[in-house]
Order: C-alpha cells, then structure tokens, then sequence
C-alpha cells in the first residue's frame, strides 16, 4: 500500500528495542559517530553539504552549507543547538522520532559537535514534550554510561556533553534566535540579524541550530555516503520526509514518505483517505503557517519547490485536512487565535494585527460580520505579511489570505447570512447586528 | 518562609551547575519550574528567590516567568488540566471536549480555581499530539482521542481520590509534581513504558 522504498527515520519504529542504548547500537547505532570521529572537520562538512540535505524545521535551508557558516578562528568555543521545540500546529514527527529512537538524535547531535568543533551541545525541548524529555534525559544517561558522550567519546580523544534544556511554552521559542534567548535565560523574543548564529548565536558565539528530524539523517549519510542518501527524493529536496497528517483523516499519524511524494498518496494510502468518505475540502502542507491548499491540489508533490509553486509552503510536513463540512472561517479563526496568542509582542503588526484579526473573523463566524469586515480583512493580511521581525507574523498573514484567496465566497456567505453556512440556523435567527 | 531550602537549594545548585561556567543566567527557566514545584505557582517570593540565586533582579526573573504559560503566577489548582483546541483538535471536536472539562469542573469561563482547589483548566495551544487528536494533558500527562464523556469521567476519577493513568508515559500526580519532573528532577519518576 505505502510506496516501495526502504525506510530511513522510522525502520526501527517496530522494534520497540531500538529505544535503549543495546538496542541502537545492536543495529549499527552509533556506527555514523564512529566514522564522523576519524573524519576531518571539512570532510565531515563536505558529505553532508553533498548529500543534499536540508533543514527539515521549516526553512529547508541546506544543513552543510550552514555548518560551514561556523567561523573557527574566534577563540569562542562554538555550540550545536538543537531545536526539539516542535511547536508548529499539525507537527508532531519530532515527538515521536525522539520517543521512539532517542539515541539517533544523540548520535546526530554528536557528529554536527564533530564537525564544527563543539564540545558543549544543547538540546531545547519544549516543556509540554514532559515525557519525550524523560526518555531523553534516560538516554542521554545511558550514552554517558557508554562511552558515548563525556570525555573521550566513542573510543576517541574527543570530548563532548549535552545538556538538555525544557522550553515552557512558547511557540516562539522555535524560531533559532528566540530559542537562543530563551536558553540563555531571557524572554523568548527573537533577535537582530545580522550577526546570525553562526556567527554570533548562543552566549554570542558560533553556533549551528538543527532541526530534529534534520540531525537524525546525518548518522545514516556518514555510513552509507552521499550519493545513498540522494537515491530518494528529488534532486533539490533530497531525501525521505516525516509527514504528520491530522484532521479529517481515517489514520492521523506520521508517517516517512521520500520528498516529492505526492500529497494523494499521503492521504489515500498512508492515512487511509478521508475521515468517514467525506470530501476534501482544504489543508494545510506545511502546518498553520503555510497558506492552505484545496482539493484541487491533491496531486501536489510534497516537496520544498513543488509546494512553493503551487502557491504555499513545505514548512514542516504537518498536513492538517479538512472536509466539506468544516467551515474555513471559524478554522482561520483559530488558526489567527494561536498568532495572537503566542505572538511575543515585539512588532507592532505582528501584536495588533493578529488580536484585531482575531476579532474581525471571530464577528464573522459568530454572525455579526459586515460587509466591509472582507476589504478590511485583506487589508490587513497584506499589511501583516513581510512587516514583523521574524516569520511568526508571516503565519498569520498566510492564514488570512490563503483563506481569502481559495475561500472568498465562503466569507461573502458568511456576512450576507448573518451566519455560518455550515452550521445549521437557529431557530429565530436574528437579525444583523453589529 | 523560603522556597530555596535544605535539600531544594542543593537541588537548585546542582540545576545552575548543568550550566557553563558564568552563564548561570541559563538556569532560570528549571529553577522556576523547582519553585513552582514546591508552591503550586510561581509567587513573589519564588521570583526573588530565584533572582538572588542567579544574581538577577527580581524583575528580570519576572520577565521570565510571565514570558511562559507553563509558568502559573496566580492560584492554580492540584491538578492543571490543558485542553488543545487548535486546529487539528478543532476539527476532532477539542472545542467541546474544552467545554465539557468547564462543566465538569465547575469552572466558569475566566475562573482560575474549582470550588474544591482540585482543578484548573486552561484552553490550549498545539501540544504535539495532532496524531491522536483531541489532546489533553492533566498535570502535562498525555491522555489521547479525548471524547467529552472521557474529559467527564477523568474528572471524576481524580475527585474520588483516584490517579488515572495517561496514555503514555509516566503518571503525574499533581501539578507540582509535574513542576517538579520539568526542572529535570526526574528521581521521583516511575520508569517510564516502552514507546507506544
């Protein structure tokens, strides 16, 4: 039923043994850091700037390329930081890659050290994951224990510890430089760039900041090579891909797909169609921040560049669908809800922008729309997107006009009928009012 | 009374010391987890204590706390019950599983506390757990697929003194005891499950 290829991320997701430390290295765990640790820093850099890969965050921005960006001349020790703060709503790959394997992180987290020379790593995960933290900590206990982490690491004379950080709730705390100053005990805003983290990221020194599910492809590409690793996916987005799919499907789930899968076989196959045999509607590719797609797009391939010309965003894989019954107002209601709440309050368009808009879509949901409220809802989505510091704002924009733009009369309905059209009218419904 | 004392200031030591040297600023976040573990919420004094932990002022410490929403800086009951109604939960019926946690806590929309000091109940943002939609969390302990009737009937089983068990993961038994495990205090933790 799922396409034929051989599992990367998830081979090990039915062998409940592979979450321990005997169980990793039995199948080859720790093999990649064997490897990376023999290997020069450029070397290292090079393979994985060869294979292709990319940030799996959101960004998509190639992982090689910005662990090469690490300056090594300073005289500041440099620091991997890896951003387990998956909060993006839909996504949930990262929660269940780190239950599951802990100690492929850990071993990926430990290369990308090698390469730039980092002999203090973080892991910021955010607060909610309470478990996922537990197992963590649990595995990075038996990495000490093993050899695998504190001095001399893997048999080698190269020293390394991880420190594992838990967020305590804020969306924006995964956006890098936000988790920086977060991790280093400030509010969690983001920062000015330039200069970037790799230049000047945590306690202003060097720093890469990694996805999860990015530095869990890096042990297989040290052991199998470049070349193995670009043998799935496209040429631009090489690689397999964790989906999260969710909403009004038969099998909500993650599931590892190779990039450029298209998004039918996501649904059809993987997660067994639609929710009771009902019509899809919309959905987002990417989590909330990236603009909805509708069914017309069913064939799109899941991949950085197919999506982006089919008018929205990869983002992070979290594929969040709705059905004929789901009313697209009310969705992009709450969908602006969460910007306004986890908006840090650092820009103006950002703050304001996301609260008002929240009220707007909220009187059009509830029945007291008029009719200038659409103008004044483009208005806004146009003034919000590209005008905050950091991409969180952006989120909100795609929301408001992706909704807009597939969804317009949906909108008119709602202010003409004084109420939602999907949900039945109530008896004695009253008039418009304002 | 101090929060920081005997065996919780070894505690707070040992979280600054995870820490590089000099950037004891770092442990800010756990050690406000530690404090509102041992109050049941982060009060004034939790925030100066910390402040003169780390050689902050009282007001950077703040900053902090009221920056988070795991952090709770008013009265909070015994148990925190989280509910999404983001997105993926919305479209799986979150909003009237949140409902339902209201009646059946007797909370009143904008209330902090049931009548009883057992509960409080917060309308979530995406907690991660979009594959088993509607997610709630009591005391940060997943409960999966969350039907108005089972949000009913895990508030009564807590009433009657019971500790239901989370769909995975360990079992918490109150919100300071979550506090607890989140400033990276995990000895009090059961071992946890293999993955589900």
């Amino acid at each position: 039923m799922s396409p034929d290829f051989e599992l990367r991320l998830t081979r090990h997701w039915d062998q409940p043994e592979a979450m321990g430390l005997d169980g990793y290295v039995q199948r080859g765990g720790y093999d990649g850091l064997k490897q990376a640790l023999a290997m020069s820093e450029p070397d290292l850099i090079q393979l994985v700037k060869d294979s292709g890969l990319r940030g799996r965050g959101g960004a998509g921005f190639p992982t090689g390329m910005k662990w090469s960006f690490v300056p090594r001349d300073t005289g500041k020790p440099t620091y991997v930081t890896v951003n387990f703060d998956e909060s993006e709503p839909g996504t949930c790959n990262n929660r269940e890659l780190g239950e599951r394997e802990p100690h492929r992180l850990i071993e990926g987290t430990a290369i990308a050290a090698k390469a730039i020379g980092c002999h203090t790593a973080f892991i910021y995960i955010r607060g909610e994951y309470l478990w996922q933290a537990i197992v963590l900590q649990q595995a990075l206990d038996e990495a000490y224990a093993g050899g695998y982490l504190g001095s001399g690491i893997a048999g080698s004379d190269y020293d390394l510890d991880i420190v594992l950080h838990r967020g305590a709730g804020a969306y924006i705390c995964g956006e890098e430089t936000a988790l920086l100053n977060s991790l280093e005990g400030l509010r969690g805003q983001p920062r000015l760039r330039p200069p970037f983290p790799a230049v000047e990221g945590l306690y202003a020194s060097p720093t890469v900041i990694n996805n999860v599910e990015t530095l869990m492809n890096v042990p297989d590409i040290v052991v199998r090579g470049a070349d193995w690793f670009r043998s799935l996916g496209t040429e631009k987005s090489p690689g397999s891909k964790m989906f999260t799919i969710s909403g009004k499907v038969e099998r909500p789930g993650n599931y590892e797909l190779p990039m450029g899968t298209p998004f039918r076989v996501l649904l059809e196959e993987e997660a067994g169609g639609m929710l009771g045999g009902g019509q899809l509607k919309a959905f987002t590719p990417g989590g909330s921040s990236t603009p909805l797609l509708t069914a017309e797009h069913i064939d799109v391939p899941l991949d950085y560049e197919s999506v982006a010309e089919a008018g929205s965003l990869l983002g992070t894989g979290a594929i969040m669908v709705m059905d004929e019954t789901d009313c697209v107002v009310e969705a992009a209601e709450r969908m602006v809800r969460f910007y306004a709440v986890e908006s840090c309050g650092k820009c103006t368009p950002c703050r304001e922008g996301s609260w008002w808009a929240t009220r707007v879509l909220g009187r059009l949901e509830n029945g007291y729309g008029r009719e200038q409220d659409i103008p004044v809802m483009h208005d806004m989505g146009t003034n919000i997107m590209f005008r905050a510091f950091c991409a969180l704002a952006d989120g909100t924009a795609s929301v408001i006009n992706s909704s807009l733009k597939h969804f317009g009369t949906e909108y008119e309905e709602h202010v003409r009928l004084g109420r939602c059209p999907l949900k039945p009218a109530p008896a004695g419904t009253q008039e418009v009012a304002s | 009374m101090a929060v920081f004392e005997g065996s919780v200031l070894e505690e707070a030591r040992t979280i600054i010391g995870r820490y590089p040297e000099g950037r004891s600023r770092s442990a800010v976040m756990p050690l406000l987890y530690l404090a509102q573990s041992e109050q049941g919420q982060v009060t004034r004094d939790g925030l100066q204590e910390v402040a003169g932990l780390l050689d902050l002022t009282t007001a950077e410490v703040e900053a902090v706390a009221t920056f988070y929403s795991m952090y709770r800086l008013q009265p909070t009951g015994e148990h925190l019950v989280n509910v999404c109604t983001n997105l993926a939960c919305m479209l799986r019926g979150g909003k009237d599983v949140y409902e339902a946690a209201h009646e059946a806590t007797g909370i009143p929309h904008g209330g902090e506390v049931s009548e009883d000091g057992l509960f409080t109940v917060h309308e979530e943002e995406c907690l991660g757990v979009c594959d088993f939609a509607p997610a709630v969390q009591i005391d940060f302990a997943n409960f999966d697929a969350v039907s108005p009737k089972h949000i009913r009937e895990l508030v009564a089983a807590i009433r009657a003194g019971e500790t239901p068990e989370p769909s995975r993961g360990p079992t918490m038994q109150s919100f300071r005891h979550a506090s607890r495990v989140l400033a990276g205090l995990e000895d009090s933790v059961a071992e946890p499950e293999g993955a589900a």
